[in-house]
């Protein structure tokens, strides 16, 4: 059995859930200076209030789990992305805090509206400034980071960079679209549509811009009639779920717009997967030459193999819990 | 700007400020989540409404204080690779699994039924509350397994052999989780962490004792937290010493450097320097107030045991003896003071006056940040005695960091100051703001209305919600 690969799916599928969780909180605080009346982010914010934490948990996994079982990709990847890692983690505690303070006061609540707004937008951009300078590649020699201090920073990481804060914030509406009711459902549902349009054309600029941008990517997608016919499925489904989004909202559910985003979120993550794989980091680094001892490897999948699971129960059952539609006033506010 | 700094002491110093300011919360917190599954448990076993009071006047700091200690906790987890790299690349095979475990059991534990325990006591009924409570206070003590196992490893390597590009890699599991200092340095901390919380309760019961002495709540917390300073403060001694002993026996130069001793004692019993100031230049510990015997008997639990001096080792491999003698004093010294709060409470109790006695009070209130104070002395003294080491004896600081040049440590550390003293000071505001509020009986009941209950008697150890006056 291929130990490496199997952690490569699991560290992919922890990056995937933190990326829709957190990315529906983070979409929410995105929204959050637009949504109107204070109560309208009062119920916002505690639509979110009770999960966030665990969201966020999955970010830890995604960093933790990439030390422990591609010691070398997180040794890499870290200092290539300095300076958008330590701005993300400082915008992080920024919103973080912001659940707690905001409630604590009143004269003071406008700072932590403009913290949890600010902190939401940059750590968004610097997720998009992470992915858009894995995807263009990162310059290794002798098992480190070889390349510049800015090279995270191009046209490139920014477009990404702007695509992800699209897509945090479509989540986020439709989150919203889902979670709540009266003005700030409405509220939320005609952003919905706004941010479907940019985000959509995010999503095709980068795919394409991908393409030309190292020719192994190309190759994956437009080699050949079968290569392309091979993996069309990925931009069709892809195109199912847009129309779904966009029925869905314009026929006033509340449930599905959020489950459609989810779909072209799994798809433009198994693009990026298409592209990517076997390299953990491209275009040099293979997920075998990062992987770490086999008995490492097996050392977490046995935890993992019993933890995963009941994490995925009882992260559920909170969900469950909390289920339902947020009320203006409702909150759990002490 | 930081062009003639060293990046890697700027590393340290950063992983340093942003460690310090990260365990102040998970002290605190360790302990609170024990505590507030305690006043719950106790809630549902008696039925007496103090209880839950007490419990919904921490639960809110408590909330606050696990957000710190959240967002402080990611920084962490990613700074191992932004700043130290090479460290990262090296030990990943080992440590990074350890903390995969913390992640997966313990994380995902607390932050999946904190939302209930927070928010959901309507929602869900109070058996399951209670669990969510229970399940969180576990939660803090399986994370503090595993991320003091990985600390533990750092100091006392076991159980690794090294591969072809230089990484350690795992050969025997056990004797890397249960390496030697790990079991000592657990119940070391997690007494700490019991202690911190004891004396914050307590703390803030004395400060509301003080305003009105009949406050049930306050009796409640300051009671409970004599109790544990009592009870506690004295395994905790007894703990160091076992933690030194172990310590002397794995990394003999973290001691030496630790009571300032230069030269072995050949020839006579090793004295104890109370006081001192270790000069790393000469190699002496100048002004020393020295004690007889009592190094050796400290130490090697004999009178004339010898204890090798830092002489004994070579002068690249010394930690900074002027600081952490230092540090080491001041958390004894706390300890010491602890149980003597304990011991003194134990003889106003003795004497039926506890809730009278002012200056006990005053003391509580004087003390309640000296747990945090013996926290971080205790954590400079075992992290700083391990230098210039990351890897005890195998793997130097200076080989560890990250190939990262002097002016991006030195922005993201002044960008890390800049932050976390706004943050988590305003944190701290808020904290210390609802401290200061009194705890009171839910609203239902009048307040100041006498619980009357047979065998209630107006002594120092009555529990009932608000003890009537006995002057009225």
């Amino acid at each position: 059995m291929d130990f490496a690969v199997l952690w490569a799916f699991l560290i992919a599928f922890a990056v995937f859930a933190y990326v829709v969780l957190d990315g529906f909180d983070l979409g929410t605080g995105i929204l959050f200076p637009f949504l109107g009346r204070h109560e309208s982010r009062d119920t916002a914010m505690n639509s979110v209030a009770p999960i966030w934490d665990g969201n966020e948990t999955w970010l830890v996994l995604g960093g933790g789990g990439l030390f422990a079982v591609f010691p070398l990709a997180y040794a890499i990847i870290m200092p290539a992305l300095y300076a958008p890692i330590i701005a993300m983690l400082l915008a992080l505690i920024f919103r973080g805090v912001a659940f707690e303070y905001r409630f604590k006061t009143v004269r003071g609540r406008w700072m932590w509206d403009v913290s949890f707004f600010t902190g939401s937008l940059v750590a968004a951009f610097c997720q998009g400034l992470a992915l858009g300078t894995l995807v263009q590649g990162i310059e290794v020699s002798n098992r480190a980071y070889a390349g510049g201090w800015f090279d995270w920073l191009t046209p490139f990481s920014l477009m990404t960079g702007v695509a992800v804060v699209a897509g945090y914030a479509l989540l986020g509406a439709t989150w919203l679209v889902m979670k709540t009711e009266g003005d700030v459902h409405d509220i939320a549902r005609r952003y919905a549509y706004v941010l479907a349009g940019a985000t959509l054309a995010a999503i095709g600029i980068v795919s394409l811009w991908m393409a030309y941008l190292q020719p192994e990517f190309y190759t994956r997608w437009f080699s050949s009639t079968a290569q392309f016919a091979s993996v069309a499925w990925v931009p069709l489904l892809l195109m199912v779920f847009a129309f779904s989004l966009f029925q869905s909202l314009l026929a006033g559910r509340h449930y599905r717009p959020f489950f459609s985003v989810l779909g072209l979120f799994l798809l433009c993550f198994v693009g990026l997967g298409i592209n990517f794989y076997p390299n953990i980091i491209p275009p040099d680094v293979t997920i075998w030459q990062a992987a770490a001892p086999e008995s490492s490897l097996i050392f977490l999948l046995v935890g993992a193999a019993v933890l995963i699971p009941a994490i995925l129960i009882y992260t559920g059952f909170a969900y469950w819990i909390f289920r339902g539609k947020v009320r203006e006033g409702e909150g759990y506010h002490h | 700007m930081f062009e003639g700094f060293d990046p890697v002491d700027l590393a340290r110093f950063q992983f340093a400020f942003t460690v310090s300011f990260h365990i102040i919360f998970p002290a605190f917190t360790i302990g609170l989540a024990s505590y507030l599954a305690v006043l719950e448990g106790l809630w549902l076993a008696t039925g007496k409404p103090v209880y839950m009071d007490t419990f919904k006047y921490w639960v809110k700091i408590f909330a606050v204080s696990f957000g710190m200690g959240v967002v402080s906790g990611i920084v962490m987890s990613y700074q191992f690779g932004t700043n130290w790299s090479v460290f990262s690349d090296k030990t990943g095979p080992i440590l990074g699994p350890l903390m995969g475990y913390e992640v997966l059991s313990a994380f995902f534990l607390e932050a999946g039924f904190l939302g209930i325990m927070l928010f959901g006591q309507k929602k869900v009924g109070n058996g399951l509350h209670f669990f969510a409570t229970l399940v969180v206070a576990l939660g803090t003590l399986f994370s503090a397994f595993w991320i003091l196992s990985v600390n533990s490893w750092m100091q006392t390597p076991q159980g690794y052999g090294i591969n072809a590009v230089g990484q350690f890699v795992p050969e025997d599991w056990w004797a890397i989780v249960f390496n030697p200092s790990f079991p000592y340095r657990l119940v070391h901390m997690v007494l700490a962490a019991y202690l911190t919380t004891a004396f914050v309760v307590g703390g803030v019961g004395a400060f509301h004792l003080l305003r009105n002495r009949y406050n049930a709540s306050a009796r409640v917390m300051f009671s409970m937290a004599l109790w544990m300073a009592t009870i506690i403060a004295p395994l905790q001694i007894v703990a160091g010493d076992f933690h030194g002993v172990n310590t002397l026996e794995h990394q003999p130069a973290k001691v030496a450097a630790m009571e300032g001793h230069f030269e072995t004692n050949t020839d006579h019993p090793m004295p104890l320097t109370l006081f001192g100031i270790p000069n790393m230049e000469t190699a002496t510990t100048d002004y020393a107030l020295n004690v007889p015997y009592l190094g050796s008997l400290i130490l090697t639990h004999s009178l004339d045991g010898q204890v090798k001096g830092l002489k004994e080792f070579p002068r690249e491999n010394w930690p900074n003896s002027t600081v952490i003698f230092w540090t080491f004093r001041v958390m004894v010294a706390i300890g010491f003071a602890m149980l003597g709060v304990g011991l003194w409470s134990l003889w106003k109790r003795y004497r039926g006056s506890l809730y009278e006695s002012h200056w006990l009070q005053r003391a509580m209130i004087l003390m309640s940040p000296a747990g945090f104070v013996a926290v971080l002395c205790g954590w400079v003294t075992t992290e700083m005695g391990r230098q210039p080491f990351t890897v005890y004896g195998l793997l130097r600081t200076a080989e560890s960091h990250s190939p990262v040049s002097a002016p991006a440590v030195g922005a993201s550390l002044v960008a890390f100051i800049i932050v976390y003293f706004l943050l988590f000071g305003a944190g701290t505001f808020y904290i210390l703001r609802l401290m200061g509020k009194a705890p009171s009986p839910y609203e239902e009941d009048t307040p100041h209305q006498p619980t009357r209950t047979a065998g209630i008697t107006p002594a120092p150890s009555l529990e009932g919600r608000n003890v009537p006056d006995p002057a009225e």
